[in-house]
């Protein structure tokens, strides 16, 4: 039986326990019990005295739970998704390690490992706050002339002039469109 | 390069003519933001880092709020002139030590400082001294709206403000308010109110130390969680936490006078002597010199007016800032006898303790 003492930085309540529990990341036996209480729900991380010190928990200056659990690979889940993002090449293991994700585009892709971890880190999983609205429209219509523009193109290289003309004029209309409405605002 | 930001004659923080107030020292609040489309700044090529530099400098050196402000390239400035600024809060540790292409924009009374190529490519922060997070909260928001006009960011309807580490997606917001709590730590209850307010979601930590015994008795408590909820629940919840810390303490102060009236008052009274008469200070018993002469403003030992003295001279203090005024780079016990010099010219201006004000609020 060994004990450990770590003044921790207020966030947790650090408990020396007398039972034999093994480190979560190696094994050895573990010196370093740590609860936090995150939404009502109780964390608990067992680690051996070098895991806490590589893992910065001994490191006094505020530490939260959650960023270690989120940071580390501390239950694998066995046959876990094997995903790697196209835009930035993170992947499943890089996500593990880092608790980071890589892009914007990551947050498509990384859906099934992120949602979890979400759950254990916030109140929700679902935004509810502000919304960028300028920003959002510039982008759909942005969207909106290049699809019409590609499609234009296309019907000219296929010699459909008929359709061409329509998607023409789609485009003179929505340029307009759009254009009232930055007057209007 | 940063000087004409500590020889500024407006900044918030230090140059504070406002009274300021008991138990609350400042209010901060803070937005992660993305471009769209750029990896985020760890995984990003130097050359896209640098390009994301240009494109936000470009941009948030045209808005209005940003007019006088200065803009500096991390990489340009001395290991000193970073420190100082992390005094400051202006910029974060992990902001010093980032890669190149990381730079910081900070308006002229330094309320407001955005870092780009931090964790996220923008990390932007609105200040004020004394709690007021829904005057700083519309302040950043018409920040942020201005922002969006001309930069695409990244959001995702079901996920909110993307940003790279999930414990700051959604809101993308983290709302602090700085806490000077003697009484609390005196009277030993700052565990329980941590662990208390923990399973709030929010988050305290001492500013200047570790642990329920934080150095100079300031803590910082802010908001664990980030989704879920919009800004202002965030800010209602991190609001009435506030509120009822602030009555603890109040109440604390006034148990501790009524049980200990002779201790309090000796240390008081030893530690405006230590200041006006020490020769050697280091950084951590000047904080908690510095912690009883807040109290003693509070108690109206010293003037109200010397309150702001009092908050400038916690920022004064720290080893950066002592070392930046003795204009080179010099060991810790030379520093000691420098922060020892400025206290005491310091506090020899003052009037002095006035116990009589304690006998009568007993």
């Amino acid at each position: 039986m060994r004990f450990s003492f770590a003044i921790l930085a207020g966030t947790y309540i650090l408990i020396v326990m007398a039972e034999n529990l093994n480190c979560s990341y190696c094994n050895k036996p573990a010196t370093v019990h740590l609860t936090q209480i995150v939404n009502n729900k109780i964390i608990k991380v067992d680690l051996c005295e070098s895991c806490a010190q590589a893992k910065g928990v001994t490191d006094t200056d505020g530490y939260s739970l959650t960023d270690l659990l989120s940071k580390t690979n501390l239950s694998p889940e066995k046959g876990e998704p094997q995903i790697t993002c196209p835009d930035c090449g993170l992947n499943t293991a890089d996500f593990r390690r880092t608790g980071r994700l890589g892009c914007a585009t990551c947050y498509h892709n990384f859906v099934p490992l992120l949602k979890p971890v979400l759950e254990d880190m916030h109140a929700g999983t679902a935004h509810k706050g502000k919304i960028p609205d300028v920003a959002l429209s510039r982008q759909n219509s942005m969207a909106k002339l290049n699809s019409l523009e590609n499609a234009l193109h296309r019907a000219i290289s296929e010699e459909a002039y008929e359709d061409a003309a329509r998607f023409r004029d789609e485009i003179q209309a929505y340029k307009e469109h759009v254009e009232s409405e930055a007057v209007q605002s | 390069m940063i000087e004409s930001l500590l020889k500024a004659d407006n900044a918030e923080l230090t140059q504070s003519t406002k009274k300021g107030a008991p138990v609350v020292l400042s209010t901060r609040v803070r937005l992660a933001r993305n471009l769209v489309d750029v990896p985020f700044p760890e995984r990003a090529s130097n050359s896209q880092r640098s390009d994301v530099m240009t494109r936000c400098a470009d941009q948030i050196g045209e808005l209005t709020q940003m007019k006088h402000g200065a803009f500096f390239d991390i990489a340009e400035l001395s290991d000193l002139e970073r420190q100082v600024l992390v005094e400051r809060h202006l910029i974060s540790r992990e902001l010093c030590e980032s890669q190149s292409g990381s730079g910081v924009f900070i308006n002229k009374d330094q309320t407001c400082s955005i870092m780009i190529n931090e964790e996220d490519h923008l990390r932007i922060q609105f200040l004020k001294a004394g709690f007021s997070l829904r005057s700083v909260w519309k302040q950043i928001d018409r920040f942020d709206s201005s922002l969006e006009n001309d930069l695409d960011l990244a959001f995702s309807s079901e996920f909110g403000y993307l940003t790279a580490c999930p414990t700051n997606l959604g809101t993308g917001l983290r709302a602090s308010v700085m806490l000077h709590l003697p009484g609390l730590v005196i009277s030993e209850h700052m565990d329980k109110i941590i662990r208390a307010v923990n399973q709030l979601g929010i988050t305290v930590r001492g500013l200047f130390g570790e642990g329920s015994d934080a150095t100079g008795h300031v803590f910082q408590i802010s908001n664990q969680q980030t989704l879920g909820e919009s800004e202002g629940e965030i800010m209602a919840r991190l609001g009435s936490v506030f509120k009822t810390i602030i009555d603890h303490e109040i109440n604390a102060r006034f148990k501790y006078i009524e049980k200990n009236r002779a201790r309090l008052l000796d240390q008081i009274g030893r530690a405006f002597g230590a200041l006006q008469n020490a020769h050697v200070i280091n950084s951590n018993e000047a904080m908690n010199l510095l912690s009883l002469m807040r109290l003693a403003v509070d108690l109206e030992m010293l003037p109200e007016v010397n309150r702001s003295d009092v908050d400038r001279l916690f920022i004064e203090c720290q080893p950066g800032h002592i070392q930046y005024a003795a204009g080179e780079g010099i060991e810790p016990d030379a520093r000691d006898l420098c922060r020892a010099d400025i206290l005491r010219e310091e506090f020899f201006r003052l009037p002095a303790l006035d116990f009589d004000k304690v006998n009568k609020l007993v």
